[in-house]
């Protein structure tokens, strides 16, 4: 289709004389917009209209099975505000993201600075670490279901030194723990190459500048390390912050939300609403409610980056 | 540095590994495990039993659920490419009206989790009739969310291409369409493995999307499949289950051994940069 657009362009089929309509600044306005067309129609379609569509059925009563669907208004919302299970599903949510992203940054800078030591081996020992990324997901999540069953491999593991470990994925105290703790093994070899890489792009006079001050190693990495990684760790801290809210299948596997409701997270429980209990509007107002948190959670750290995010271009 | 922090260094890093390793080999060396043996801790199995693995293959469809689940993460990649790299290069290296409107409004769909979508995308493919087929599956990811990420990082790219390599394609007489095919496409090659390798990863992984919307067992995807080896009638077969989740791990990660430094460099230094 370019090819006729580059044909009919060409200088040769314009009157001698006339300045040509198609200028190389017009044919090139076309070929963005022709470039950037299936990408908006796709985000036009998948994106924003269903995000319309969203708020406008969470104003309404919509039972798939019983076929009804019933303009009324804040209806959902009211009822949000009194379903028991919605303060014990934000704050298994608030636990799983705050839990996964304090653990999976740590460890993740942790293991980026073991990584970036003059050490033979390391490339090995990274590929062991990010090796979990590309396991699929539903394979890592049943092996250590598995792993955390009353009767298995953990337990025979601690049993071997006389410890009686819990029934980790059956037990209030322990099962969203053990969730979280799967999920940052899973995905922290992302954050973690994220972070070498900022680290190996600290210049190294800076280092020796400091320690030609004598400036010792937590200084250097507090006053040095940490501000010039600023960025990535604010780059890593809202993709782990908005994956941790899309949790769904390790919660379905894992533990199907129990035991009770500690471990329903708020996809979860949409799932359950909407597709469970064929409660469609409701599921779309639970909808909304996510999408709010992630918008305020992303803007929010969006606007802390003034103040500890070191260099912005 | 001394021996000693060397060797400090070691045991921390060897201790480390031990949560990322240990889960991929239990799960290969116990899908080769006997049913009776499946709950004894030893790392290796004391006779080697195959049976598992052809279990997989009596208890369920599971060569078409491979096959759906491998085209799909085809067909979703190959699609992303083309779909974020067009537009990706459009937004970063030609300038036209309401190019910075446009782009915001790219950026404010990577704020939009499929989650939250999935209620109305339900309604619209089942007005379509396209539930309980493979489209919503195909569609959603190559031009929904994840794509949109795609063309922010392609977007990324490209604006650190120096613009004198356009120029002097120009003058040779290169109209945009063969300057984005010939010279800027095969620069972009280390972004569009990453773009390439997330793609391909996350429609592997899709859980949600195939339970909402798949339940014909000859349909399903392996993740959908991998959780239905429980239910069968002698109980949890957990060494089938196991010997089904090794299948869909191995080729990947045989595939990532391979080419270790491109999967991690290009994330790391053309993906995610920003």
């Amino acid at each position: 289709m370019t090819d006729v657009l580059d044909r009919t362009a060409s200088p040769v089929r314009s009157a001698p004389g006339r300045r040509p309509f198609w200028t190389t600044r017009r044919r090139d306005q076309l070929t963005a917009y022709a470039f950037i067309t299936p990408a908006l129609l796709g985000a036009l379609a998948f994106v924003f209209l269903p995000l319309v569509l969203v708020v406008w059925y969470s104003l309404h009563e919509w039972n798939v099975l019983a076929d009804t669907f019933n303009f009324v208004g804040a209806e959902n919302y009211r009822k949000l505000a009194d379903d028991p299970n919605v303060p014990a599903v934000l704050r298994a949510t608030a636990f799983f993201s705050i839990g996964l992203v304090v653990l999976n940054l740590a460890l993740a800078l942790l293991l980026a600075v073991l990584l970036n030591q003059k050490l033979r081996g390391t490339t090995f020992f990274r590929v062991l670490f990010f090796s979990p990324v590309v396991v699929s997901l539903l394979a890592w999540t049943i092996v250590w279901g598995f792993l955390l069953q009353d009767n298995g491999g953990l337990n025979g593991l601690l049993d071997a030194i006389g410890i009686d470990g819990p029934n980790w994925l059956r037990s209030g105290g322990t099962a969203m723990a053990s969730v979280v703790i799967v999920q940052v093994f899973k995905n922290v070899g992302l954050n973690m190459v994220l972070f070498l890489a900022a680290l190996q792009g600290v210049p190294q006079e800076l280092y020796e500048a400091a320690r030609t001050d004598g400036a010792g190693p937590w200084t250097i990495f507090r006053r040095i390390t940490l501000p010039l990684i600023s960025p990535t760790i604010l780059l890593t801290s809202i993709i782990t912050v908005v994956g941790s809210l899309q949790v769904f299948a390790q919660i379905s596997v894992l533990t199907q939300g129990g035991p009770g409701t500690s471990t329903t997270v708020l996809v979860y429980y949409l799932y359950q609403q909407a597709f469970q209990f064929h409660a469609f509007g409701y599921g779309a107002t639970l909808s909304v409610v996510l999408f709010l948190i992630v918008l305020a959670l992303t803007v929010l750290q969006w606007q802390m980056r003034k103040r500890w995010v070191f260099h912005e271009h | 540095m001394s021996i000693r922090t060397k060797v400090f260094l070691y045991g921390v890093l060897l201790v480390l590994c031990v949560p990322f390793v240990f889960p991929t080999w239990w799960m290969i060396t116990s899908s080769f495990k006997p049913n009776a043996e499946i709950f004894s801790p030893s790392l290796w199995p004391s006779s080697w039993s195959f049976e598992p693995w052809r279990q997989v293959f009596t208890m369920q469809p599971f060569a078409q659920q491979y096959f759906n689940s491998a085209y799909i993460a085809v067909v979703v990649t190959l699609g992303t490419l083309v779909v974020a790299s067009m537009a990706g290069y459009a937004f970063a290296r030609i300038r036209f009206r309401g190019q910075n409107v446009l782009f915001l409004l790219v950026l404010t769909g990577l704020l939009i989790p499929s989650e939250v979508t999935i209620v109305p995308l339900f309604r619209i493919f089942n007005s379509l009739g396209l539930v309980d087929t493979h489209w919503p599956l195909i569609l959603v990811p190559m031009l929904g969310p994840p794509s949109v990420l795609a063309t922010f990082i392609m977007r990324q790219f490209f604006i650190t291409l120096p613009g004198e390599l356009e120029e002097a394609a120009r003058m040779d007489g290169l109209g945009r369409p063969a300057i984005f095919r010939r010279i800027a496409l095969p620069l972009a090659r280390p972004a569009l493995g990453a773009v390439a390798i997330f793609t391909f990863l996350h429609s592997w992984n899709l859980y949600l999307e195939p339970v909402v919307y798949i339940s014909t067992r000859t349909k399903y995807t392996l993740p959908q499949a991998l959780t239905q080896f429980t239910d069968a009638y002698q109980g949890q077969l957990w060494n089938v289950q196991l010997s089904a989740a090794s299948m869909t791990a191995i080729p990947v990660l045989i595939v990532f051994v391979l080419a270790q430094r491109q999967f991690i460099e290009g994330l790391a230094h053309t993906g995610l940069k920003g």
